[in-house]
């Protein structure tokens, strides 16, 4: 079943969410169920965004009269195309959705961290509205915490309410063992059940004796961990830039101990 | 002809060139035009140069995936002064010194067996000479024309709103990592978004050129701080706010572009997620800038606010401390301006403060202080001299081994922290 979302299979290849899944640009979306898209309470609401409502969940489930296909076929690809983003937007904070999508974040789907020091990590769909035509997707890095444009035009113009704002941090809401190290290698692939790596992250805790956190899956402090570029003249910091990097430490570091605190 | 050195000629012309040749600006293209037509013979090892218009130099910049690199006038690789030291990491130096200037080959070339060597020290010995030449006043001009054109592309990352980047290397020496992109307004590196770009080695363009260009160039350097316009909430990381065109930086010699200083904040379902949750927010501390100049002097040279002292530290050492207080109040109000090289006894005295007044007045503290100078016009060494000879009473001195053995275990590991992450 996981494979589906790759459009290979020929199987598939007359069904539209198959041909759209393969086209060309649209590599972030994931295979929405069709069970998933029958069921008219999921999409309550979505009429009001699109025009040709009916015409569009047909196309899209593959239940259009050819009749009259030819003559709304160019119009009415561009309702589905909104509706089955729409519906994306839902579908990916499903659980079954997560599932999917998790799929794809390990495979590096959605590129990876274009930030040097976050060692490739992969990134993650984002939108930055749930409105649709307003803003386009980005990509949000897990280990940085920042968003990014993604590198390909042809992705740039993908509508971010297809993502939504919540699909990220949804995922590492109920993932939270999927939460990227701030530092070290990028191992995402081989992170696949919680069981080993909770042991994993118990045994590494002990590493940081200054952290101090007992407690196994804390992530007070796990901003200590990461990387920095320190620009530097010939060796020497540059002063304003240091002390701005200064104080964005003692902000961290009064972060980190109100974390702990509220930890206890 | 005469300004084309043979290779007896060579160094000699090198010695007698005047040092401001680097100051000339990009102009040994014409010059090199004229060589080229006589150095016909070149093709036969630099088999892929196009046509015999094009200086050695042009063609190798007009490469794919050598747009950031940009011409050095010759003027700057004959003056043997600016190659100190690259003979010896540049295998073939002589075959690559003629290939690179595109000098008549000697019949001694000829013995080389693959032409595709001396062109990779070619390619090194230019890099090497490109890293050195973009540090000088007509390198870094050179490099200021294709930031402004966007040849070096923009930040992608998102709040940086497009903001131009300059290549950067992670190292000085060659061979260990390609070409980075530095950005002003994050300081931060990123990989180049093309894939052609990773032929392309960092040393090239070394450490120091970014940086050395955003303080020669300090109009597009983004200021160290933030204030949002009054019309958008502060925390709302998605509407546009207008330009302001009234930006200045209290500081003349820090950075004088007003900054894009959104930063992003999670939400699932529109509510931003609490970083006291697992998945919470940590990371936001790296993009972030106080609303004004002064906050930035609210933290010590350790990275940590005044105010917020270790508090176990402190609490150890109360009893020592507070006869220190009393003993030699001059001390203290020196060491208030001493912003950035605290001393031993300068921390105990930040401790002190903290527990005395809230964040707010700790603050004013610190703004009002008359002798406070701007950020980094601040000579930093002269109230430690002072204070020194303070302390040459005993009990003084009994008194700093007491507090200062303890401050100095803080000390050593509050900075390798620091360095570690």
């Amino acid at each position: 079943m996981e494979d589906i979302s790759t459009g290979s299979d020929s199987d598939y290849s007359n069904s539209w969410i198959s041909w759209f899944l393969s086209s060309k640009g649209n590599e972030y979306f994931c295979e929405v169920e069709e069970e998933y898209i029958l069921d008219r309470f999921n999409l309550t609401g979505l009429n009001t965004e699109v025009s040709n409502y009916a015409q569009a969940l047909d196309l899209i489930t593959d239940n259009l009269d050819d009749g009259i296909q030819d003559e709304l076929r160019g119009s009415l690809d561009v309702q589905a195309r909104l509706l089955y983003g729409l519906i994306h937007a839902r579908w990916i904070v499903t659980a079954r959705g997560l599932a999917k999508m998790l799929e794809k974040y390990k495979r590096a789907d959605f590129g990876r961290c274009p930030r040097v020091l976050c060692s490739s990590q992969p990134l993650l769909p984002v939108g930055l509205t749930d409105v649709p035509y307003e803003k386009s997707v980005k990509l949000y890095c897990g280990r940085c915490e920042d968003i990014y444009s993604p590198k390909s035009s042809r992705h740039g113009s993908i509508d971010g309410a297809y993502f939504g704002t919540s699909f990220p941090h949804l995922l590492f809401l109920v993932y939270p063992n999927l939460i990227p190290p701030k530092s070290g290698p990028v191992d995402v692939g081989s992170r696949g059940n919680g069981e080993t790596d909770g042991r994993r992250r118990r045994r590494e805790e002990p590493d940081v004796p200054t952290e101090g956190i007992g407690e196994g899956t804390s992530t007070a402090a796990v901003a200590l961990k990461a990387d920095r570029y320190r620009p530097r003249i010939f060796g020497f910091q540059v002063h304003e830039i240091a002390k701005l990097q200064r104080w964005q430490e003692a902000v961290r570091d009064r972060q980190i101990s109100k974390l702990e605190e509220s930890y206890v | 002809m005469s300004r084309r050195p043979t290779e007896e000629t060579f160094y000699q012309d090198a010695q007698d060139g005047d040092f401001e040749d680097a100051e000339e600006g990009v102009s040994g293209v014409g010059e090199g035009d004229e060589v080229m037509q006589e150095a016909q013979g070149e093709d036969e090892y630099s088999s892929s140069t196009p046509t015999s218009t094009l200086t050695w130099i042009s063609w190798f910049c007009s490469l794919p995936g050598h747009e950031y690199f940009c011409e050095v006038t010759e003027d700057f690789i004959e003056d043997d002064f600016n190659l100190t030291g690259l003979n010896a990491m540049v295998p073939f130096w002589r075959e690559a010194m003629e290939m690179v200037l595109d000098v008549e080959p000697d019949e001694e070339t000829s013995k080389i067996p693959d032409v595709s060597i001396v062109e990779a020290s070619a390619e090194l010995l230019y890099g090497l000479v490109h890293q050195r030449f973009i540090l000088t006043r007509a390198g870094l001009q050179a490099m200021v024309d294709k930031y402004e054109n966007g040849t070096f592309g923009s930040c992608p990352r998102v709040f940086c709103n497009g903001t131009n980047v300059v290549p950067c290397g992670k190292s000085d020496l060659p061979g260990y990592d390609t070409v980075k992109l530095y950005c002003p307004n994050c300081n931060d590196i990123y990989t180049p978004p093309s894939s052609r770009f990773q032929g392309v080695d960092g040393a090239f363009f070394g450490t120091t050129f970014p940086h050395l260009f955003f303080q020669s160039y300090r109009e597009l350097a983004p200021a160290p701080f933030y204030k949002p316009t009054p019309q958008a909430s502060p925390h709302s990381s998605e509407e546009e706010l207008p330009e302001s065109s009234t930006f200045t930086n209290p500081n003349p010699h820090g950075g004088q572009k007003k900054p894009e200083g959104k930063i992003y904040y999670p939400k699932i379902y529109g509510f931003k997620v609490s970083d006291l949750a697992k998945n919470g927010p940590r990371m936001q501390w790296m993009r972030l800038r106080p609303l004004a100049a002064e906050e930035l002097d609210a933290v010590d040279w350790r990275g940590r606010f005044y105010e917020d002292e270790e508090p176990y530290d402190d609490e150890q050492h109360d009893a020592p401390d507070r006869p220190m207080e009393d003993f030699d109040p001059d001390d203290h109000g020196e060491g208030d301006d001493d912003e950035e090289e605290e001393e031993e006894e300068e921390e105990e005295d930040g401790g002190k403060r903290g527990h005395a007044h809230g964040r707010v007045r700790g603050h004013d503290v610190l703004h009002q202080s008359p002798t406070m100078s701007p950020p980094s016009s601040v000579p930093p060494r002269t109230p430690r001299d002072a204070l020194s000879p303070v302390h040459t009473s005993p009990t003084a001195q009994k008194l700093q081994t007491n507090t200062g053995s303890r401050v100095k275990v803080m000390r050593q590991w509050v900075p390798s922290r620091a360095a570690a992450y």
